[in-house]
């Protein structure tokens, strides 16, 4: 049983949430549904975490669907990297979900949660699914099934701008699969292998790719830029990051937790194979100015969205357009394209998860109790609800970066990454916006805690224990993490040294 | 008596004030054992430093390493050596009184919060233990930001306007200048040298003598480090300590003498001689232009303070003005002023705290803040006026206060340089804090106009007896200045 | 460029074009259906990319003819080198203005004991861009299936379906909740 589960890994993480959606909506009944999609979230983590010993102790794990080898046949491929993302990935699904009954109930009519589990475990099922593949179109197929139900999930919000968030999303991020969608073609036309690996090795034999000169085709140019505008969407880089805000603003404060924790990182794991495992760091760093476009545009947006969080009354949006921020932080780190660098990179995608979900947890607590997302209805929250807005504080300091949490130590490496690629004022302008953060999380702090109570926050209680503890738990993670990082930090410069070197793929 | 081996001793400090936290947020209910689990802990802290500096100034060099489980590349590493057990002393030793006085203030004010209050006073020690004994830039980088966040509770503890608007500035000021400054600094130092290890004769002299650094990168690296330190509030980045007044008093006391300023001047201190070197600083004048800036804080400090009327306030510009001695004992970079500079750590924290503890004591007394209401207050509290003068005296730098042999020392390394400005800045200094001190006491002893002399009435019992004691230790100190002096040495050779 | 090569081109004209219009619709048009309907023109132009990649000249349907098969009976007709000739074929499209040259296809007939000359010429069009586009047009049919649905509850709650006025609708409520 052991080994027939150790050998089929790789497609369980998939087929079992997967299988659980339509069975979800079959069954119908809101509390069977809801404890199938906890059975089966939690069963999917304990898999995950499988597969992360075994990827560490083994070396990657490779995969055959339906027998049929690469690179005909569809292969997954779990190294370091994936097995990481993971990990974390459906980590978080897993409590969101735990945390989810009593937020869900409040926001979301009863007779629709026996729908709304199969949506969430389809997104589950389509951020597996990009993570483990190692066929490109098997990546566009999997990210159109997370973006779907993440757009209906989306829609579920409270007010009526929430299908218009989800409509808006959808147009966007259709464009940006559309284009992931002709960039695979182009590069199909190329090597006539949708195999990740096979398509480096293609594209090394044919000599595109190679000693100082660029004596390739244009037509890996423009595949090159239609994968990267396309993953850029999805990233929510700056230009492209107009979606985001909306989104998750409006969203349930569920949808919000998870799909803020997890999206923009797998969509930037794609990125990461893509110009790592297929095009090689030589050709998009060397040949083409990658570096320089990701780290100007990523400075750009982590100003400019920071500012744009200090001026926000919402406090979704706020975190929302700090979200933008961070990802221009991970984007950061890999245009270093070296060790320490991409290490920050994807050290900052598992730190990021763990601040922003365990930070929109804990708006789902105020949400809940406050019925509000406005500021001026926290005042004073800090009274009425002091566990919440301690978890607020904790959180916070993660995204500000202060030592003892995880938030500093994907910050030291980028600079360490930086500064070793004389960066300095790649350096100095990433360490001057992170005291933006300050700006945008202690207003939040200040108003909690200084301000006289508000209405709303004189009647508040605390939050139910059950969302209580899972929101300390991923909190309580955030500092764990910041102590303690040989399974993060650890494991992150594993993937980097495997990316870099070539061994993975 | 050695049941601990010096590593359990380092372990056991950084332990106990950690353990204090816990005891501190379980008892919350019940005042008299939470004050009580504080006290016990920080005595038998202070105990076992005392242990710890019999071995430290016996020549040896006790260290814990706890590798690098926090972030690759970077040990999280502590060695004890003179200096930090300096610090480490007076932070113990004062923890210990200071406790005392918060309860006699904090009760005697009827504060509220005062659990979260205690709370953040041990976790503030920890931090200042780990920074005391840490081994290398990295360590003391992470201890230094969890102290900044550790005392912003305290600082905004009445949780009104007035609070919220100084625990800004604190907090802005002190994040800026380290995340900015003192963050990008210590990874310059981790590119040039590879290393952050705290090391006898610095770091950094090697890749100057290959060339790796210019004079110029090494004089802004300096800066750097002096600005980025913002805790050691040199000017322009001064302004977080007196909007940290805000602050009840035992908090200024902390904050002013044993902990958050200390800290600041510690670890400009151990750049200077231990990333640095004193030998680089003067051979290549790395520090020439922060004698300057250390020279005119003095100064414009000591001028700012006496037009203060708020006594808080008055004895914020004070400290800034007294840190900056020690900013310029490590820019003139000689034996003599890195030794004076140490010392004064000492001096400064128990004249400081005295001082401090008066300023409480007048207010939950007398209810004054204001240094022209006190005239004739000396009538109703004469032990603490007299505290006071004393404290005064070492902090002015006249025997028989202990400050005394620190400013000279001082200015023996600034006669060394022979820059005779800096000497003159000493002297002026010096006839400054005579006028914005020495008035106060002598007011207050002095017969208010037209009005009755007051009868006795001074402040709570636990107020007065700490403040007694701080200011016989400023005396104390001044005979046991050559043993301090003689504990340091190792650090300058 | 010949005139030769930008007729034989005319395939990656046509798709350019729809997908030039497709996209300038999703952006320039108000109207929430328009934009759908756009993003539906947009997928297609991808569809027919692939399409048209995969078309050999004078390719025939990806069949395998009875005889073919039937005198690879024997071998549990796992058509590799049939694949694997299509994939060569495949590659060789990567310069697309040139015409792609004919590719003649033996098919190696091991035929055990027949020693029939069943050396056919036959050239196959790639069947996997098609493949590849069903899966896209399932996609694209889900999306527009959830945009539509989106829309009808946009246009219940607000009213209308055009983006501007949907837009100052918000406005108006921004406005009069600030107000209040």
């Amino acid at each position: 049983m052991i080994e027939f589960l150790q050998y089929h890994l790789p497609v369980l993480l998939i087929v079992i949430p997967m299988i659980a959606a339509p069975l979800a909506v079959l069954i119908g009944n809101r509390r069977v549904v809801q404890l199938l999609s906890l059975a089966v979230c939690w069963t999917t983590f304990g898999l995950a975490l499988w597969m992360v010993a075994i990827v560490n102790s083994s070396g990657p794990v490779s995969y055959e669907l339906g027998g049929w080898a690469p690179p005909y046949g569809i292969e997954y491929r779990v190294d370091q990297l994936n097995s990481f993302i993971i990990m974390f990935v459906s980590g978080l699904g897993a409590i969101v979900l735990t945390y989810s009954p009593h937020s869900l109930n409040a926001e979301i009519p009863q007779s629709q949660h026996y729908l709304f589990y199969p949506m969430y475990l389809l997104c589950m099922t389509g951020l597996m699914g990009i993570c483990v593949t190692g066929d490109l179109f098997n990546v566009f197929v999997f990210l159109e099934i997370s973006s779907l139900s993440t757009y209906a999930l989306i829609s579920l919000g409270k007010t009526r701008r929430a299908p218009l968030a989800a409509f808006q999303y959808l147009i966007m991020g259709t464009i940006g699969a559309t284009f992931l969608l002709i960039g695979i073609g182009l590069l199909y036309q190329l090597t006539g292998t949708l195999n990740m690996a096979d398509i480096a090795l293609q594209l090394e034999n044919q000599r595109q790719i190679n000693d100082g000169q660029w004596t390739g085709s244009r037509t890996l140019l423009v595949a090159f830029a239609f994968l990267t505008v396309g993953l850029c969407i999805k990233m929510a880089v700056f230009p492209l990051h107009t979606w985001l805000p909306n989104s998750y603003a409006y969203a349930p404060s569920v949808v919000t937790a998870f799909v803020a924790a997890t999206a923009t990182k797998v969509s930037v794991y794609a990125f990461i194979r893509v110009v790592f495992g297929i095009f090689t760091p030589r050709f998009a760093f060397e040949l083409l100015p990658l570096d320089t476009a990701l780290w100007s545009f990523s400075l750009i947006g982590i100003f400019m969205a920071s500012i744009a969080a200090i001026f926000q009354q919402d406090v979704k949006r706020r975190l929302a357009y700090s979200s933008i921020a961070q990802v221009g932080y991970m984007l950061l780190g890999i245009s270093m394209a070296n060790i320490d660098g991409l290490s920050a990179g994807i050290v900052h995608m598992f730190n990021h998860a763990l601040i922003k979900g365990g930070l929109f947890m804990v708006v789902g607590c105020f949400v809940l109790r406050l019925g509000s997302v406005h500021l001026d209805d926290w005042k004073g929250a800090g009274r009425t609800m002091p566990w919440t807005s301690l978890a607020w504080v904790l959180g916070g300091l993660g995204l500000i970066g202060v030592p003892v949490t995880c938030g500093f130590i994907s910050k030291w490496l980028l600079l360490t990454a930086a500064l070793d690629n004389d960066l300095y004022p790649v350096a100095i302008l990433m360490l001057i916006s992170s005291l933006l953060a300050v700006i945008y999380v202690w207003q939040v702090v200040e108003v909690l805690y200084f301000a006289q109570p508000s209405e709303k926050a004189k009647k508040a209680t605390e939050a139910p224990l059950l969302m209580l503890v899972t929101t300390y738990v991923v909190v309580g993670a955030n500092i764990v993490f910041g102590v303690w990082t040989t399974y993060s930090a650890g494991l992150a410069a594993k993937a980097a040294k495997a990316l870099l070197e070539g061994g993975s793929l | 008596m050695n049941i601990f081996s010096p590593e359990a001793m380092i372990q056991l400090s950084l332990a106990l004030p950690a353990l204090a936290i816990l005891l501190v947020l379980l008892t919350g209910r019940f005042p008299n054992v939470r004050e009580a689990c504080t006290l016990v802990v920080a005595t038998i802290l202070f105990l076992i430093n005392c242990d710890l500096a019999s071995y430290v100034f016996a020549g040896e060099r006790p260290s814990w390493n706890l590798g690098q489980m926090m972030m690759p590349g970077f040990d999280i590493a502590f060695t004890v050596e003179p200096l930090g057990m300096l610090f480490a002393l007076v932070a113990s030793g004062l923890w210990v009184l200071t406790t005392v006085y918060a309860i006699g203030y904090m009760r005697g004010h009827h504060e509220k919060n005062q659990t979260r209050f205690f709370a953040c006073f041990a976790a503030a020690i920890f931090a200042a233990m780990a920074a005391a004994f840490s081994a290398n830039l990295f360590t003391l980088f992470v201890m230094y930001e969890v102290m900044t966040i550790s005392t912003y509770p305290l600082v905004t503890h009445h949780g009104d306007e007035k609070a919220k608007r100084g625990g800004r500035v604190y907090l802005g000021i002190l994040l800026s200048t380290s995340v900015a400054f003192f963050m990008f600094a210590i990874a310059w130092t981790w590119k040039i040298s590879a290393t952050l290890t705290f090391r006898q004769g610095g770091i950094l002299s090697e890749a100057f003598s290959n060339g790796e650094v210019s004079e110029l990168q090494l004089a802004i690296l300096l800066g750097l480090f002096a600005f980025g330190i913002g805790k050691a509030a040199l000017m322009p980045f001064h302004r977080w300590l007196p909007a940290a007044m805000v602050a009840p008093t035992p908090v200024s006391a902390l904050l002013h003498a044993v902990a958050v300023v200390k800290v600041g001047v510690f670890s400009l201190l151990k750049v200077a001689i231990y990333i640095f070197g004193l030998d680089l600083i003067n051979d290549t004048g790395a520090g020439e232009w922060l004698c300057y800036v250390a020279a005119a804080t003095i100064l414009l400090a000591s001028l700012v303070a006496m037009t203060k009327d708020n006594l808080k306030a008055r004895l914020a510009y004070s400290t800034i003005s007294q840190l900056a001695y020690i900013t310029l004992g490590a820019a003139i970079a000689t034996p003599e002023s890195a030794l004076g500079g140490g010392m004064h750590i000492a001096m400064h924290a128990v004249g400081k705290i005295t001082l401090f503890f008066c300023a409480g004591a007048i207010y939950v007394g007398a209810h004054k803040t204001d240094i022209s209401q006190m005239k004739g207050l000396g009538r109703a509290m004469p032990f603490t006026f007299a505290a006071f003068l004393i404290a005064a005296i070492s902090i002015i730098g006249l025997p028989p206060g202990g400050g005394s042999w620190s400013k000279w020392l001082l200015a023996l390394g600034a006669a060394e340089t022979g820059q005779t400005f800096l000497i003159a800045t000493l002297m002026i200094s010096s006839l400054l804090n005579i006028a914005y001190l020495i008035p106060i006491p002598i007011r207050a002893f002095m017969v208010p106009d037209g009005e009755e002399p007051q009868s006795f009435n001074e402040g709570p019992k636990m107020c007065v007896v700490p403040l007694c004691i701080t200011a016989v230790g400023s005396v104390a100190l001044f005979f046991y200045a050559n043993s301090i002096y003689d504990c340091l040495l190792p650090i300058v050779q | 460029m010949t005139l030769d090569e930008v007729f034989g081109l005319y395939n990656y004209w046509v798709v350019i074009c729809l997908m030039m219009t497709g996209f300038y619709i999703v952006i320039a048009r108000k109207n929430m259906i328009k934009t759908v309907i756009g993003l539906n023109i947009f997928q297609t132009s991808v569809v027919l990319l692939y399409i048209t990649m995969g078309k050999v000249t004078g390719g025939t349907a990806p069949i395998i003819p009875p005889e073919i098969a039937a005198a690879q009976n024997d071998h549990h007709g796992h058509v590799d080198e049939h694949v694997q000739h299509i994939e060569q074929t495949t590659e060789q499209l990567q310069h697309a203005h040139e015409a792609v040259s004919e590719t003649v296809h033996e098919v190696a007939s091991e035929t055990a004991g027949h020693g029939a000359e069943l050396s056919a010429e036959l050239i196959y069009s790639n069947p996997l861009p098609s493949v590849l586009m069903l899966t896209a047009i399932v996609v694209g049919i889900a999306t527009t299936a959830l945009a539509l649905a989106l829309i009808v509850r946009i246009g219940e709650d607000y009213g209308t379906v055009e983006e501007d006025e949907i837009q100052s609708i918000n406005r108006q409520e921004r406005r009069n909740k600030r107000a209040s």
